[in-house]
């Protein structure tokens, strides 16, 4: 066995002794079929944001599966982030009309990208194209001769429809398209897959802590160890609703003493980040009670401590594509009180795994219920935990990208008996 | 886990098979029960077997207040309580063939539609979305000649392996009921007691962890007493 397989075979035994060594057996037979496949997955970020902490693990476990899978990734200027930040709002439903002008520099640096990845993309058996930045990368690789399929991490449910026909010219000749949920899925002309993301429980944000780590992470950011706290961690943006967190902090806190810790960092692709940060800033000056945290990308052993010292983790999201931090805090065994949209609904269940609200009153009141019934609180945070193992850990996010990839490579799109 | 040895040629084995499986939007949603009524009499069989089984098999929380989608969302996306028991109590087992499975759900839904005053609708974000899925269906390379044999790797049997054995095998066998069952009757006898307690397990409220559960309980139970 040369090194290269030794590390391979440790990677998958470690994640056999969470999900218990059939999963991964299952995985392996399951990945036979697809051994020696180019694989390349697209997007536009290394850092920050739910999809680049996907494809760091995503990408070494196929490996590892023998798959021959890589990431690359995009470059633009500010006009093109622009562009592309407001494609994201305009799939989430904001009414914003794109200039020309930014649509022309989109269209510019997707070919100069392609000019630079053509030769990797063309002979690769699967390319994923995650997200809008890079859609349009398909249209400059004629020579393609694998299969295509763009991967929407976004809730695109009520698309503002302007948006979405421009960006449809650019999506229709994929082979497939994957959503995160059935709700997202719109009308384009070849399959479309339901993959829900995924996290890792063996990544830094995501792995066992022990108690002196936490502790000096209460140190550090001056926490309270005898106040509940709640929390949210997300990336400074008006779909987070950040502020929206702070009012139920307020109402809840008229009645029940505790702290709030809003965390998060910026992803190189979010031009709006700093100016919704300020927004926070503000409204919470002079409030020794909250803590405004923004943190770098590889802060993930940080998090991971402040979602296992909160008592309570809110995603009061008004739009959500799936909502990774809602699965992290459910895996520390936290009850997550989240805006009832997009991919938290199917995460956070009502008085099982949690609470599902629409108003800043709503979360205030779950908080409130939640601080004052103990047992409660930790009976579903055990259920939460079991929830996610069962079915929001990366190797079933694995599981279904195989048996996508087994289907496109058959071509058939219904029962597939392999080898029997 | 290691390959079982056939050592009885003229025994049946029984052949551990493994399935995945992947959902797929059709494009097709209902905004109210009028057009989900329409969609359920065109929609393609698969994408019904989806919503009554498939489901086992995507991320669910394992407590459903109801036992399939179709009810599911009866009760959380039109608010009807009544039509969500009346299709929850329609199970696919009792049909011999799917056609007539759909002409059942349809007809439970037109019924409900005459009681109807006015048209129940969803609200925007409460639509049903019609699903189907692809399932691939491979060979574990386990076999298994006797029966007692198999109780050991119950436990460690994927949910692939559940799902497939368990549910799919519904419409798949004669008796409409689980592969094991199915096995056990070509084993002799003696075995009659286990697959009768096989086949009188309701896989509709538990998930596939759930049912590996209850399945290796059953074969352990019965060696145990035969062992006494």
């Amino acid at each position: 066995m040369n090194p290269g397989d030794r590390n391979d075979s440790l990677l998958l035994d470690r994640y056999a002794e969470v999900t218990g060594p059939e999963v991964i057996h299952h995985l392996q037979q399951l990945a036979a079929p697809l051994k020696g496949a180019k694989v390349v997955h697209v997007n536009s970020t290394r850092e920050g944001g739910g999809v680049a902490e996907i494809m760091r693990k995503l990408i070494p476990l196929k490996r590892a599966l023998g798959i021959d899978a890589s990431w690359e990734v995009i470059r633009g200027g500010a006009a093109f982030y622009e562009c592309t930040k407001g494609f994201h709002n305009g799939l989430q439903g904001i009414r914003r009309p794109m200039s020309q002008s930014l649509l022309d520099e989109y269209e510019k640096v997707n070919a100069a990208n392609a000019e630079e990845l053509r030769g990797r993309l063309e002979e690769a058996d699967f390319v994923v194209i995650h997200d809008p930045q890079p859609a349009p990368l398909l249209s400059h690789c004629t020579g393609r001769r694998g299969r295509w399929l763009w991967r929407c991490h976004i809730d695109a449910s009520h698309p503002y429809r302007p948006v979405w026909k421009y960006l449809r010219q650019w999506l229709t000749p994929y082979d497939a398209s994957i959503f995160s949920i059935p709700q997202f899925a719109q009308l384009l002309p070849h399959p479309q897959y339901i993959v829900a993301p995924s996290i890792d429980p063996l990544s830094e944000k995501n792995c066992d802590l022990p108690e002196e780590e936490l502790e000096a992470v209460r140190h550090r950011f001056g926490l309270d160890p005898e106040l509940p706290m709640i929390l949210q961690v997300s990336r400074y943006d008006r779909f987070k609703d950040p502020l929206g967190v702070v009012q139920a902090y307020r109402l809840a806190s008229k009645l029940t003493p505790l702290q709030l810790v809003l965390a998060g960092g910026g992803a190189s692709d979010d031009p709006e980040g700093e100016a919704v940060l300020d927004e926070v800033r503000q409204a919470v000056a002079g409030d020794p009670r909250v803590k405004v945290l923004l943190l770098p990308a590889d802060a993930h052993h940080t998090i991971n401590a402040l979602q296992r010292i909160a008592d309570i983790v809110l995603q009061k999201s008004i739009r959500e594509g799936f909502g990774l931090t809602v699965a992290e805090a459910m895996w520390k065994a936290k009850p997550v009180i989240g805006g009832d949209t997009g991919g938290i609904r199917l995460q956070v269940f009502d008085h099982y795994t949690g609470f599902l609200v629409r108003t800043p009153e709503g979360a205030a009141l779950r908080i409130r219920y939640l601080l004052h019934r103990r047992e409660l609180l930790r009976e579903m945070g055990q259920r939460a935990r079991r929830f996610v193992g069962e079915n929001y850990l990366i190797t079933r996010h694995l599981r279904e990208y195989l048996a996508m990839m087994l289907g496109l490579q058959s071509g058939t799109e219904g029962r597939m008996e392999l080898g029997l | 886990m290691t390959e079982s040895a056939v050592d009885n040629a003229e025994a049946t084995p029984f052949t551990v098979r493994d399935c995945a499986l992947i959902s797929l939007a059709t494009g097709l949603k209902a905004h109210n029960l009028r057009e989900f009524s329409d969609i359920l009499k065109r929609i393609p069989l698969e994408s019904i077997e989806h919503h009554l089984w498939g489901r086992l098999l995507q991320p669910r929380f394992d407590e459903p207040e109801y036992n399939n989608d179709f009810a599911s969302w009866a009760f959380h996306g039109l608010n009807d309580k009544i039509l969500a028991e009346r299709l929850s109590m329609v199970l696919p087992t009792d049909f011999d063939d799917q056609e007539a499975l759909r002409q059942e759900l349809v007809e439970v839904v037109e019924e409900r539609l005459d009681e109807c005053e006015m048209v129940p609708w969803a609200k925007k974000d409460n639509q049903f979305h019609f699903l189907r899925s692809q399932i691939v269906i491979f060979d574990s390379r386990l076999r298994f000649v006797q029966p007692v044999d198999i109780v050991p790797y119950l436990p460690h049997l994927s949910t692939g392996s559940i799902y497939y054995h368990f549910i799919d095998a519904r419409n798949r066998t004669d008796e409409r009921c689980d592969d094991f069952s199915a096995w056990l009757a070509g084993c002799g006898p003696e075995y009659q007691p286990l697959r009768e307690r096989l086949c009188s397990v309701d896989p509709y409220f538990s998930s596939l962890q759930n049912i590996r559960q209850i399945v290796t309980d059953l074969f352990q139970a019965f060696f145990e007493e035969e062992a006494q």
